[in-house]
């Protein structure tokens, strides 16, 4: 397991991740078979060119997958993501990274948890924020506040 | 301003929900799931390792939900007719127990909110369902919340 991160150590600011991913058309192959999602144009680069879209395309829901690995790193075993929200914005396609970052942007205490707001996004390889999103992560704390 | 396609009778239909669709779910299945996402995460890949946590034992990655679909109610929007383009938003989940090998889940989805807005293609109108997660117990696990946009 992983090192526990606690509410003390974090800060609004605290910065997530990075977490780069390097998926392939083998990996969104994987995907459809185990989320069931078969629509062509994650895996039939003639049927995507034929919708016009560049070639195949990452499964908007394996980004949101990358995002809660993110989450659920930062979290470790003693945490728990509350929250987690995810907006498509732009395309990603195979064979280039993507990047899964976020920042802290509250601390509160909230019916005996210690909870953390969170922005969180992934982006391309050319910086730009295709999936943005939010989380809010309950983590366990050193001391009784 | 009334409404262009969202009227006041389509909107009759918010709260209508979808037949519910039960799963068991396997150990292998959370395991290849997260195997898909590439997450090494004991919790999701490791009874032994797991067993060393407040869990007890393997649970599910937070969107493992995505593998267990249920139809989305029958929603009439006269004006779409049948031939509507749509984007998908995203998804806003909230996560309240664990899932675990052995686990059978309800999935149900309901229609939760339709409006419409004015945006650069035109009258778009927004249908967002939300997807409830309960197990045996009568728990629920998570929901999801999906916004679909029609233009």
């Amino acid at each position: 397991m992983a090192k526990q991160i606690y509410f003390e150590d974090v800060e609004v600011g605290s910065e997530i991740g990075p977490l780069e991913k390097n998926p392939t058309t083998q990996q969104l192959v994987k995907y459809a078979g185990a989320s069931g999602d078969f629509y062509q144009i994650h895996y039939d680069k003639d049927f995507a060119l034929a919708n016009k879209l560049p070639g195949v395309i990452l499964h908007g829901a394996l980004k949101n997958g990358f995002l809660a690995q993110l989450m659920t790193d930062f979290a470790g075993a003693e945490g728990w993501v509350r929250k987690l929200s995810v907006q498509y914005r732009g395309m990603d396609q195979p064979g280039t990274k993507v990047v899964c970052r976020g920042k802290v942007v509250k601390k509160y205490h909230d019916n005996g948890h210690h909870l953390v707001d969170c922005e969180i996004w992934l982006e391309n390889a050319k910086g730009e924020k295709t999936t943005p999103g939010s989380a809010t992560v309950i983590l366990p704390a050193r001391h009784a506040h | 301003m009334a409404n262009k396609i969202v009227t006041e009778e389509a909107r009759k239909q918010i709260g209508k929900a979808g037949e519910a669709r039960t799963y068991d779910v396997e150990r292998g299945a959370i395991r290849r799931f997260a195997e898909a996402v590439g997450d090494p995460n004991p919790l999701f890949n490791d009874e032994h390792e797991a067993r060393k946590t407040r869990f007890g034992g393997m649970i599910a990655m937070p969107t493992f939900y995505r593998s267990m679909g249920s139809p989305i109610p029958d929603i009439k929007i006269e004006a779409l007719g049948a031939t509507f383009r749509g984007l998908d938003g995203g998804s806003d989940w909230e996560y309240f127990n664990p899932i675990r090998p052995g686990d059978r889940i309800t999935v149900q989805t309901r229609l939760v909110d339709l409006r419409e807005s004015e945006g650069r293609l035109g009258t778009m109108v927004f249908i967002t369902m939300e997807t409830s997660y309960t197990n045996q117990f009568g728990a629920v696990c998570a929901t999801q919340r999906s916004t679909a946009i029609r233009y």
